[in-house]
């Protein structure tokens, strides 16, 4: 247990990331990142276009290198793509030639998984997730809704410690969007991994997390942090009227704000 | 819950729209369409080979130049019931379908495995590319011509013409198809536990398929040519040989004759690549597969 509490599932200590744009010169998409997630943990991260919320996915996922700084997974340096990882991304990632079924069954027959095991989990997930019935569709027959199911059963039956969630349910209209957030809550207590969730919607941000991450203008740094002591379990449609809600909205608003006027200023500035 | 009840209603409607009133009424209007566009090409079919025709008996033309419609059905007849110079009529489609088939299969086959591995090995795309594009830039024809001096009359010849020819079509989509993956899928998979290998078998080749398949249509025709040219050039048996033989005693029905059933043979294979691709792909949205939309 102190083991645990004494080395963080996900730490960045001054991560750094730079790219290589394609006339020559080098773009920091991220400066000096420090950022802990503690066991189970709901973390969002908000911040303006363009402030490198994708980049520290990428980070944390193996998928990018940080250019300087550590990054850390219980303790040791991320090099590759971890087991212990999932991710959730913003565009449809299920693979439209396979059914649903399969899609869902991808992860353990990638990791080495018996098929007839792999096929009974992917069943499994997808009664939980509510698409029993949709097992021999393609993606392209169903509603966007239906893809992120899949996504998501797709992500979770890996049963990953750790949750990385690229704006997910930015395509969902705001209906979808909502009944989607609640069952991700319900689905994320059944096996608690810690989450990073990165998204644009400050409402959303506090409405899932124990804790939300505002980042400044890029390259981003992190501005500021704030729990949020919200009683669980919660649905994402009610608790935006409680007034505890509201007060933390206006005060992470105010973090947010001046980074969200410097962004637009500065891409208006671009158009112009 | 209700979003799902909803769509699950809407996907039980798409699943089965047989038996609505509108369907039905839509079934026969697109039928009657299809029957009107038919007898229209059934018209200018009969225009087309009765004019020429015509023109063949009034003397407008001249047939010992232009052959006549009549003069191909009957030098096709005389083919099928008392066969060729060289053979049965049978024995030269079979020798040409040989050859296109093989040259067709190994063409592709290497195109398809160079393809993909040159796509996703950026080591083995920056050493082999030169190559490849000077090896492209030869007017591939011309090598029908040394391939008859290597292999002398017989059928490997001609399907190294063939191989030649197909091959590259094929390469370049299967790159091309290759380079163009989704990189969110790649590292969705990558995420999910892929390995290297899995990620192209899984992934790269499924998603570079369309690619590869629209090049396959295109490759069987180049296969053919590649075999009807060797066989033009120099054979023993082939469609090519009969064509190169009646052009040469000044029988142009013979040429077109042989022409008719290399085109047979031609939308027949044409006909199978669209049911096997039906097949590979029937995981795309329905109306990229209508019939109607397009050639």
């Amino acid at each position: 247990m102190t083991q645990s509490e004494a080395t963080p599932p996900i730490e960045l200590r001054g991560a750094t990331k730079r790219f290589r744009t394609p006339d020559g010169s080098t773009y920091t998409a991220l400066r000096d990142i420090d950022l802990t997630v503690a066991p189970g943990e709901f973390c969002a991260v908000v911040g303006p276009t363009g402030c490198g919320k994708s980049t520290t996915l990428s980070l944390i996922s193996g998928l990018e290198e940080a250019s300087t700084g550590t990054v850390t997974i219980d303790g040791r340096p991320v090099s590759g793509i971890d087991r212990r990882v999932g991710f959730m991304f913003q565009q449809d990632a299920v693979f439209p030639w396979k059914s649903v079924l399969t899609n869902v069954a991808a992860g353990p027959l990638f990791r080495g998984a018996a098929k007839r095991e792999a096929i009974d989990r992917s069943r499994d997930w997808l009664r939980r997730v509510g698409l029993s019935g949709f097992e021999d569709h393609y993606p392209h027959q169903l509603s966007g809704g239906m893809r992120k199911r899949v996504a998501l059963a797709q992500t979770l039956i890996n049963e990953p410690r750790i949750l990385l969630m690229d704006e997910p349910f930015s395509a969902l209209d705001v209906q979808t969007r909502q009944i989607m957030s609640d069952e991700l809550l319900d689905l994320w207590e059944l096996t608690r991994p810690s989450v990073v969730f990165v998204t644009h919607d400050l409402e959303e941000a506090i409405a899932l997390a124990d804790k939300v991450v505002v980042l400044t203008v890029g390259p981003g740094r992190v501005k500021d942090v704030f729990p949020i002591e919200l009683p669980r379990p919660r649905r994402v449609q009610e608790i935006k009227f409680e007034p505890r809600f509201v007060a933390l909205y206006e005060r992470i608003w105010n973090s947010l704000r001046d980074e969200v006027r410097a962004a637009y200023s500065r891409t208006a500035g671009e158009a112009a | 819950m209700s979003e799902q009840n909803m769509t699950a209603v809407s996907a039980a409607q798409e699943a089965a729209p047989h038996d609505s009133p509108t369907a039905v009424t839509a079934r026969r209007r697109r039928l009657r369409g299809r029957a009107t566009i038919l007898s229209i090409q059934a018209v200018l079919v009969v225009a087309v080979l009765g004019s020429w025709e015509l023109a063949a008996r009034q003397k407008w033309i001249d047939t010992f130049l232009y052959g006549q419609p009549s003069g191909v059905w009957k030098q096709l007849v005389d083919w099928f019931e008392h066969g060729t110079e060289v053979g049965s009529i049978w024995q030269q489609f079979e020798v040409t379908l040989e050859e296109a088939l093989l040259g067709f299969l190994i063409g592709s086959v290497a195109g398809i495995v160079l393809g993909v591995a040159l796509g996703r090995v950026r080591i083995l795309a920056a050493i082999f590319g030169p190559f490849i594009k000077l090896f492209n830039s030869i007017p591939r024809i011309v090598l029908a011509a040394i391939f008859a001096l290597w292999f002398g009359l017989a059928i490997p010849g001609k399907v190294a013409t063939a191989v030649v020819l197909v091959f590259f079509v094929v390469f370049f989509n299967a790159f091309q198809g290759t380079r163009e993956v989704d990189r969110n899928l790649i590292a969705n998979a990558r995420i999910l536990g892929a390995s290297p290998w899995k990620v192209t078998t899984q992934v790269v080749v499924p998603s570079a398929f369309t690619w590869i398949i629209a090049s396959l249509h295109v490759a069987f025709g180049f296969a053919l040519i590649g075999a009807v040219v060797g066989e033009i050039i120099g054979a023993q048996h082939g469609l090519g040989l009969l064509i190169n033989q009646a052009k040469g005693n000044f029988n142009p029905n013979g040429v077109y004759a042989g022409t008719v059933l290399v085109a047979v043979m031609a939308l027949a294979a044409e006909f199978l690549l669209t049911v096997l691709e039906r097949r590979l792909l029937a995981w795309r949205p329905s109306n990229d597969r209508d019939p109607e939309s397009g050639l």
